[in-house]
């Protein structure tokens, strides 16, 4: 079943085109996987996911409780590397969405946010400053904050940058768990092409002068796209 | 010692000095965790210079000065939010900019039309001695309305400081919320430099957050703890004042530069 459906997206900054006529669907369960270089619109689009940006032209269709419900894992900002909040602080922060008008978080929100640290294996450093963390740990309290603030969608932003590559296999192993048993939709925009799209069952492409691929991993390796990408990484 | 402080109490304008600058002060921490933290520090500085421009005009004109400044500092608090978030590059030039265009007017006016008197060193340095009554009563309804919004939007408050595309994906309006605490802040520092000085008030927003991330590991530790620093030390700084006969806003400072440095003493041990 379609949860997203994207239609000749078009957006343009002061008359540049950054994406044009792009549409692909995400399905329930889905893990998409969006890669393209710097400059191809992958933050823009993002922007359009989050509702944070309105299309030019071309629409996406959501149901309407899913925008309000997406999970998202922003990229680090410096602001966070050395801000003073326990891990508890900012796992409840993912609530916010779900204060309305509301103006403390409730007891249900405290217990949910306690069992999403042992989700993560993040109970024991509960207490612990964010800023004293390592990356890999950094990061699982950020996810678990976006899964406090969805059931079904995670949409997350270059979440391997800055890691050490065993908090990278790590993340995709949690990610995996998240998507196969826990049945979470996840749209991830990567740099690393080979690991994200062995992990993805569905990849879009964004490359240049607006051009794009969408369809499943073992499509896109077929895929022009996929031969000249994957390619090129496996010779370096 | 008690002598002391009975006669620090029998003078009424002493009295309002507490109230108003604790008050103040406790504003001025609670606002400063969020704007240090988001590296917004300058900004309260540029306010502050703008509250002079502002009150040496309402000075020249005869026009009750608070009543000017609230207003045209609130405008400028919303410009120079504006300006740090489109240009990054050049925001802390355009806000040194600002700044000092409106101590240059402010100066120019006032010695146009009065001639550079006490006035003038009073707003740059502060004085206790120059609130009204009615100047009282405002700040303190003023200060305590701050608190009370901050306590009621501290979740929110948090949440934008810590991860503001986080908080704006997930449906919060942060350019509300941020020009909330533009709007906030500004008020504050209008309310707090004719006691501590346009050029001195930013110290409040600013050594007790640095202070407090100094030892805390929690934002609700850093709020409280930088409310009690910044509390304790404005006291502190009245009371010395009053004893060593020096100016207040200055005396303030020191006695703000003194905890901030006993903090970075008490990090610099627990690390060994």
């Amino acid at each position: 079943m379609n949860i997203i459906i994207c239609e000749n997206l078009s957006v343009a900054f002061s008359k540049t085109p950054v994406l044009k006529d792009l549409s692909f669907t995400v399905d329930e369960g889905d893990y998409l996987c969006i890669v393209g270089e710097n400059g191809s619109g992958k933050s823009t689009l993002i922007k359009c996911l989050l509702g944070l940006i309105a299309p030019d032209t071309g629409h996406i269709v959501t149901e309407k409780s899913l925008f309000n419900h997406i999970g998202y894992l922003p990229q680090q900002t410096t602001i966070q590397k050395d801000f003073p909040a326990t891990v508890f602080e900012v796992v409840l922060s993912g609530f916010l969405n779900d204060l309305n008008g509301r103006l403390f978080y409730t007891k249900a929100h405290k217990e949910k946010a306690k069992e999403m640290l042992s989700l993560f294996g993040i109970s024991d450093i509960k207490n612990k400053s964010y800023r004293t963390l390592s990356g890999g740990q950094q990061q699982r309290v950020l996810l678990a904050r976006a899964m406090c603030s969805t059931k079904r969608l995670l949409l997350l932003d270059e979440p391997e940058a800055g890691l050490d590559p065993l908090a990278v296999r790590d993340l995709y192993a949690t990610l995996r768990k998240l998507n196969r048993e826990h049945g979470i939709t996840i749209i991830m925009v990567s740099h690393s092409l080979n690991e994200a799209v062995r992990e993805a069952n569905k990849v879009l492409h964004l490359g240049e002068d607006c051009s794009f691929f969408f369809g499943t991993s073992k499509e896109y390796e077929k895929s022009e796209f996929g031969k000249r990408f994957l390619g090129g990484q496996k010779n370096d | 010692m008690t002598d002391i402080f009975n006669a620090f109490l029998s003078y009424s304008f002493l009295r309002n000095a507490l109230i108003v600058g604790t008050l103040v002060s406790l504003c001025c921490a609670l606002l400063g965790v969020s704007l240090v933290l988001k590296r917004y520090s300058m900004i309260g500085d540029g306010l502050s210079h703008v509250g002079f421009g502002a009150m040496s005009i309402a000075l020249a004109l005869n026009l009750a000065p608070l009543y000017v400044a609230i207003p045209v500092v609130i405008i400028s608090a919303f410009l120079l939010l504006k300006i740090n978030e489109k240009s990054r590059l050049f925001g802390d030039s355009a806000i040194a900019l600002i700044s000092t265009s409106s101590v240059a007017i402010g100066v120019m006016i006032v010695s146009m039309t009065k001639g550079m008197t006490t006035d003038i060193s009073n707003y740059m340095f502060g004085s206790i001695l120059v609130m009204t009554k009615a100047d009282v009563i405002l700040s303190i309804v003023l200060s305590l309305l701050v608190l009370v919004l901050f306590v009621l939007f501290y979740n929110r408050i948090f949440a934008i400081t810590f991860d503001e595309s986080f908080a704006k994906a997930t449906g919060t309006n942060t350019n509300l919320f941020n020009s909330f605490i533009a709007i906030l802040t500004a008020i504050t520092i209008v309310l707090g430099m004719r006691m501590m000085g346009a050029m001195l008030i930013s110290s409040l927003i600013i050594f007790p957050a640095l202070s407090s991330l100094k030892v805390c590991k929690s934002f609700g530790a850093v709020i409280v703890l930088s409310a009690v620093i910044s509390a304790i030390s404005f006291i502190c700084g009245l009371f010395m004042s009053f004893t060593l006969d020096s100016p207040t806003g200055a005396t303030v400072v020191v006695s703000n530069l003194v905890v901030y440095l006993l903090f970075c003493l008490i990090a610099k041990i627990r690390k060994n």
